[in-house]
Parts: C-alpha cells; structure tokens; sequence
C-alpha cells in the first residue's frame, strides 16, 4: 500500500509538470531578442481567405495581384502591369518574374487562376460581386473576362480575400488546409485563434527583410494590452484604448503611433420609417447629436466629431468647405415642432399621440460603439428623443435591413475595404438600399453621379461628381456621420522604421529594423 | 457525491464506474439535445449569425448570410438538422466548425487542454498554498495564525479574479519583469492566470481545511490516538491530516469544475486559450457543432470529475472499507 501511494503520487506529480510544460515552447520564447512581438486584439478565426481578417496579407505572407500604397494609391503586387480593353471587359495581369511559393514551386498564371476561381466562389468575398465571365491563364500572366465593364476590378484585387496561395495550400474541398504564400515571410506555427509565428522567406524575389521572426499573439482586453507595451513585452501593440493610451505616452522606451483610418462611425438611418423618413426629422437629430463632446469623452479626441461622412484621410473624398455638420438643440427642437412633434408630459415629444421614441441597434466588436451609442441617447433626449439602445450581434443590423424592421443603427464603416473607395461609395448609396449604407433611401442625382463616376471621366469630372456625392449626403442625411476614427499602436524603441497603412492593406514589417 | 455501499475493494471501484459511466451517457445525449434546442431558439437569424463570426463585421452581410445558408443547409426542418447531427455523433463524427472550418474534435480537443492544464496547476496551488494555512489555524484555533487566515479568505474571497489579475501583472509581470503577462505557449505563461485563480481560490480551501482540521483534532479518535502516546506529527499526519482530505476533496472536486466551466474572464484577461472562450464565442457565433461538442465534454467532465472524487474518498477515507469490520 506504501509503495502503491508512493507511486501515485509520482504520477500526479509528474501530471501535473507534463500539463505545465506541454504547453509548448514557443518562437517568441526560444527565439527571445530576434522576433518582433506583436499583440492586437483581433483573433485568427480561419486560414481560408475571405475569412483570415486579412492577417497573412497583413503581415506579408500571402501577396494579391494588385496592392495599395500608404496614399491608398493602387501599386504592384504580383502583377506588374495591367491593363484593360477599351470596353473595360477584358482585364489582363501581367505577373512579375521569379516569384515563388514557399514550398518552393513557382508561382504560374494557373495558380494564379485556381485561387482566384476558388474565393470568387465566396459570396463574402468583394471579388464575388465583380461581374466576372472567366479567369483564364495566358503566356505571361491572367486574364480577365467580364460580362460588364467593371473600372474598379484592379481595386478589388488589393483585398484580402483575393491572396494567391500555392495551389498545395487547398484540400478536396478546396479549403485551405495550409497557407503556402509567396510573400517575404512564411507561416511557421499557426494556431487558432490567438498565435501566428512566421519566418523570412529567404527566396524572397526582393530585398530581403532585417526582421527574421514575427509572433502576433491575440490579447483581447485592452488593458493587458496597454501592459504589454508598457511592460516591454511586446514590440508592437495594436489598438489602444484612451486609458492604455495615456500609460503608453508615460512610457520613456515606448512610443504612441496613429493615423486616420477612412473609417466613419454614423447612424445608419431607416429612411421609409414612420418618424425618420421625414429629412427634418434626421436633420433635428443631426443637430441633437454634440458630435465634439462625444469625441471627447468616449474618444479622447474632439476633433474626430464629424463634420460630413467622408473623412479627411480620404482626400479626394472629403470637402473642406462643406458647412459642417452642428450642433444645435434649439434649432432641433425648431424642425421637430414645424414637423408637428410636441412636448409631452414626461419631456419626450409626441404627435398624434405617439411618442418620438426610436430604437438604435449596435454592437460591442468595436468598443466605442456602445460608448457612442449611449452619448448619442442623451443627446438625443435633450431635444425630446427618446432613443432605446440595444448592443446586440453585429449581423442583426443587416439581418434588419432584410426584413425592414430596422430604424437606427451605429456603425464603423470602413470606406476603404477595397483601395479605391468609390467601390464601398457605390454600395453604400446604392439605390436598392445596403447593409452597411442607406437603408430605403435612394436620390436620382446621386445614382447618376455615382454612376458616372464607376464609368471612369476624366479627373475633372470625377472631382466635380465626388463633389455632389458629398454634397447631397451632408443634405439628406440618409446616413448621420457622428465620428471618424484613428488608428493606434504602441511601438517600442527597439525598432525602427514603422509605417501605419491607413487602409491596413499591409503592417510592412518588411521595413522595420531593429533600432541600432 | 453518490452513495458508497460498502462493498469489496474492487467490486465497489467496478461499482462506481460503471454508474459513472451510465451517468455519463443519459447527461451526453440530454446536453446535446438541450444545447441544439437552445440554440434554435435564441433570437436572431442563425445564418447571419454564422456568417458575422466567419468574415468579421466589414465583410457580413445578406450575400454572406446567404452563402451560409445554402452552404450548410440552414433552411432545413430543425430535426432534420438534428437528425443528422445525432447521425454523424453515433459514427463519433463531430463535424467541423461552421466559422473556422476546424474539425470539431481538434477544436474542442485544443481548448479542453488548454483548460486542464490551467486547472490542474491552479488547483495543485490553490491546495498547497490554502492546506497549508488552513492546517496551521486548525491546529490553533482563535490564535493570531487563525485570525490572520480569517482575513486572508475575506480579502481574497472579495477581490474579484479580473482585479487579482491586474494586480499580479503589474507586479510580477511590468514592475518585477519575472513573468510574460498575458499569452498562450510558453511555459512561463501558465503562472500568473493559475496563481490569479489559485489565489481567489485558496480562501475557501483554507476555510475548508481549518474547519475540518478543529472538527477532527477534536473527534474521539483523534484523542485516543494521543493518550495511546502517538507523538504529535505522526498524529497530524496519519490521523487528522487523512481524515480533513476526506472532506476536502469533495469540495475540490466541486471548485475543479467551476473553474473548468467559470473562468471566462481569467482567461480573457491573460489571453488564455481555453473552454470558456470556445462556448462564449460558439455561443455568440452560433457555432452549433463546437457549442454541442464543448457542452458535451463539459457534461462528461462533471461526470469524470465526480467519478475521480468519489474514488479518491474511497481511497483516503480511513473508515471501515470492508464487509467484514462493518458487519
């Protein structure tokens, strides 16, 4: 019995030490000084492209035809050159030479085609939504077939989804069970849904990388975030919050990088609504809203209240002298009265006896909102609105725009998902309504100038046409911007050479060199 | 705790098992069904769902939705779909996951690790850290020790695991530079969210272990076992220390399942990967094949657990074991 209880406890123990230990020893441990330690908040739910979040790309492992600048210019990727025929129907791609695939087979036109005719599949992916005939391999690259001309196809081809991947990395089912990319790093160790580890690609067709090793690790709470950096636990931090913020500018060896992203937080607006479809109606609850106080407040920056939609990191986009977007509760009250709306008793206006009262949906994946949406509330009820906030399911909002039931929701939307923002412009005033833009609202001047703009004018034209696109919105308010949006990140002093992409096409880590 | 009949030794293992194990299977096949029926009526279109989880809030809209529905044929009759589901459990298939496209099986099988390696060391210290200090106040009740252990249980038992946690990374991890504070794969990284639970932990088991350490130093046994002359720690050790783990060890069993389903915010503070954040987000997702994967293995390990406490009493408990001393 001795003996047996003895050995028991041996086993429990060495248990116990074998769970500890198999945990695995990591890159980030063995390789200590020589990775670059990322941390974000965003996980890595799955290795097929459309639903990567663009990590791969991201971080330079899997390369698309087409990429984006830092400008958000549209420059080279995998192809070189491309060009299309004077009906803009057929496209053709003309690849670069020497690129390879990490498992060390060349990158060929039919590659190419295979990934391209396995995510087109993909109703999420933009590249679904490209009226596209076939794709097919030619001598020296690929070649596009529309059924419609289709200017912004090269803009397309910079998103995520569209990665070339080595025709090895898909399985029977044309899943990818593998990511064999072409970029200047390769997958060393992924595991779902908080660690990618890669290493440089030493084929690598271009100027080699100084970073050899990269770990992004998933850290959801924004306060073991901020403590990473702060604790020189990691080199790179993605997405502070206001409080890690002011901790970080604290911090000696540590510094606070931001940029614009070109998207816009708004009130997604049910237009054919009883009480919303009346434009004074929007127009009072635009100046309800104390855009600069809830900048402030939720976050930290009062000059990120929104004057119009578009905002000023889209330059060609954005006008400076619209009149902006004000605040002014009277003036509110004002429209709502000419529109027949009366105070009630408990403060709340009514007419005909019903009460202004309006549901707003949102969603907790990005932080701010439910912030937003509660300041947006208040604001609301000092001009007589009451405004019920429901945090809820991301997908609830367009699942509501399907069956109509939707009044207000509070949206990020990024004007950018694809470089050239004139493709999520388009969908977003398209005149049978988007998820992610107006909802039953829909403008014949705006359809034209839209319309006009995806044919391609001259520079001048496409100018003036921005223009009245910027114009009519700030007047309807089918849409109600309430803020734009900067991007965060806390770099150590241990490198340099960081770059923030506003469009996060890429992080360009390929850049960064270790400080000397 | 089920019922111990005394039996012979191997007869009643045998015995334990066996119930154990019918137990099991009733609770796998009342979870599962239960967990799918929930998840039919939670609000929301579960096709949206789905696809939200799958391509992020940029990309989900109705095409997606749609791209989902007709991908895993959403838009057949509810016990069809079951139907199907408890087809493929009996061939032991589980699926894939309907966001990730993992096999279900390696999922679950990734999380539950990372969960029971959490577990065990936070157990393992939360018994060493709170037997320790429950023994020495049991061993002088109303003393200085006893007080200050009363104390220690308040102030850990009050503090809430998120702030312990916060606590611990600033110290250990950004002033003292000892440990990586939130992560999943080195070694070092199980220490701070085990300690955090350990801690939150090892007021209760304190408790547990003084109450029953006074309640036995004052049993008969315990008194005879001194005037027959024992010397003290072969008294503590043999007679007190076997007979408080007899209670103890239930109550363990009972925390070790808490902190298998209940540690969703240890784990989300030190980015640990574990069960919880598999059923939040299969949950959130309406991940059906991960949600009744996770719930079963969650169900089965109650079982499992209780199975492994109750013989460990059998083991421990000094009491009469056999026919012959009973009768």
């Amino acid at each position: 019995m001795q003996r047996f209880r003895r050995a028991s406890a041996a086993v429990t123990i060495a248990m116990v030490l074998g769970l500890a230990s198999g945990c695995g020893q990591s890159q980030a441990d063995v390789q200590g000084g020589d990775t670059l330690r990322v941390a974000g908040p965003f996980e890595v739910h799955s290795l097929e492209p459309t639903a990567s979040s663009g990590f791969f790309t991201r971080l330079e492992v899997a390369e698309t035809l087409v990429t984006a600048d830092l400008e958000g210019e549209l420059a080279p990727g995998l192809a070189e050159v491309w060009t299309s025929s004077r009906d803009g129907r057929t496209w053709d791609f003309d690849l670069v030479d020497d690129a390879t695939f990490h498992d060390g087979t060349p990158l060929t036109p039919e590659a190419v085609v295979n990934a391209l005719d396995i995510v087109r599949k993909d109703a999420a992916s933009p590249l679904a939504e490209a009226p596209i005939d076939q794709i097919t391999a030619t001598t020296s690259g690929v070649r596009f077939e529309l059924s419609a001309r289709h200017l912004t196809l090269p803009a397309v081809l910079t998103h995520y989804s569209t990665m070339i991947l080595a025709p090895a990395s898909y399985d029977e089912d044309d899943r990818v069970a593998e990511m064999i990319g072409s970029g200047p790093y390769r997958v060393d160790r992924v595991e779902l849904p908080g660690t990618i580890e890669v290493t440089r690609f030493d084929d690598w067709r271009g100027t080699p990388p100084e970073i050899e090793h990269i770990s992004y690790q998933t850290v959801g709470r924004a306060e073991s975030r901020a403590l990473m950096a702060t604790g020189g636990e990691a080199d790179i931090v993605w997405h502070l919050e206001p409080a890690g913020r002011q901790q970080v500018e604290a911090t000696d060896d540590t510094e606070l990088v931001s940029t614009l992203q070109p998207r816009t937080i708004m009130l997604k607006v049910n237009n054919e609504h009883p009480i919303l479809g009346d434009v004074d109606v929007r127009r009072a609850l635009s100046l309800a809203l104390d855009r600069e106080a809830m900048a402030e407040a939720v976050l930290r920056e009062s000059d990120l209240a929104a004057t119009q939609l578009l905002p000023p990191s889209l330059t060609a986009w954005n006008q400076p002298d619209l009149a902006p977007l004000e605040h002014d509760v009277d003036a509110a009250r004002e429209l709502l009265e000419d529109a027949g709306w009366t105070a009630g008793s408990d403060g709340i206006l009514t007419r005909d006896g019903t009460p202004l009262r309006l549901t707003l949906l949102t969603y907790p994946d990005r932080p701010e909102l439910p912030a937003l949406a509660t300041a947006i509330q208040a604001s609301a009820r000092e001009a007589g609105i009451d405004i019920e906030v429901e945090v809820t399911n991301s997908s609830e909002i367009p699942a509501q725009h399907a069956d109509d039931t939707l009044e207000l929701a509070l949206i990020a939307r990024h004007f950018a998902l694809v470089s050239d923002p004139l493709v999520t412009v388009a969908d977003t005033f398209a005149p049978e309504g988007s998820d992610w833009g107006v909802h039953n609202w829909s403008d014949p001047e705006m359809t034209a100038a839209v319309d006009a703009l995806l044919a391609g004018p001259s520079e001048d034209r496409a100018a003036a046409l921005r223009r009245t696109v910027a114009t009519i919105a700030q007047e309807q308010l089918p849409l109600l911007p309430v803020a734009w949006y900067r991007m965060n990140a806390a770099v150590s002093d241990r490198v340099e050479g960081f770059v923030m992409d506003p469009l996060e096409t890429s992080w360009h880590f390929s850049r960064v060199r270790w400080a000397s | 705790m089920g019922v111990l009949i005394p039996a012979a030794g191997p007869a009643r293992v045998a015995r334990v098992l066996a119930g154990r194990a019918l137990q099991g299977l009733g609770v796998a096949v009342l979870v599962s069904g239960l967990c799918f029926l929930v998840v039919q009526r939670l609000p929301g279109d579960i096709a949206y769902r789905i696809a939200a989880g799958r391509y992020g809030y940029d990309l989900v809209d109705a095409e997606a939705a749609a791209g989902v529905r007709a991908e895993l044929g959403l838009d057949r009759p509810v016990w069809q779909q079951l139907l199907a589901w408890l087809g493929d459990l009996l061939q032991l298939d589980f699926g894939r996951s309907l966001v990730t496209h993992q096999p279900v099986l390696s999922e679950v099988g990734y999380y539950l690790t990372g969960t029971l390696q959490l577990a065990a060391v936070a157990l393992a210290l939360a018994v060493v850290i709170g037997g320790t200090i429950g023994t020495a106040a049991g061993l002088r009740p109303a003393s200085a020790i006893d007080r200050l252990t009363d104390l220690w249980v308040a102030t850990v038992r009050a503090l809430p695991a998120f702030l312990l946690g916060l606590l611990l990374i600033l110290v250990l991890s950004v002033h003292l530079d000892l440990l990586p504070s939130a992560g999943h794969g080195g070694a070092t990284s199980i220490v701070l969210p085990a300690t955090t639970l350990a801690l939150g932990l090892s007021g209760l088991v304190a408790r547990v272990t003084r109450d029953a350490v006074v309640e036995v130093r004052q049993s008969e046994y315990v008194r005879f076992a001194r005037t027959k002359g024992l010397g003290e720690r072969v008294v503590l050790v043999r007679h007190v220390a076997r007979n408080a783990v007899s209670v103890l060890v239930p109550y363990l069993g009972v925390q070790a399942v808490v902190l298998v389903e209940g540690v969703v915010v240890v784990e989300a503070l030190f980015s640990w990967q574990g069960l919880g954040h598999a059923l939040v987000h299969a949950v959130f997702w309406r991940d059906i094949p991960v949600l009744q994967a996770t719930a079963l293995v969650l169900a089965l390990l109650v079982v499992a657990v209780n199975a492994v406490v109750d013989l460990a009493v059998l083991w421990l408990d000094p009491r009469p074991r056999r026919q012959a001393v009973t009768s």
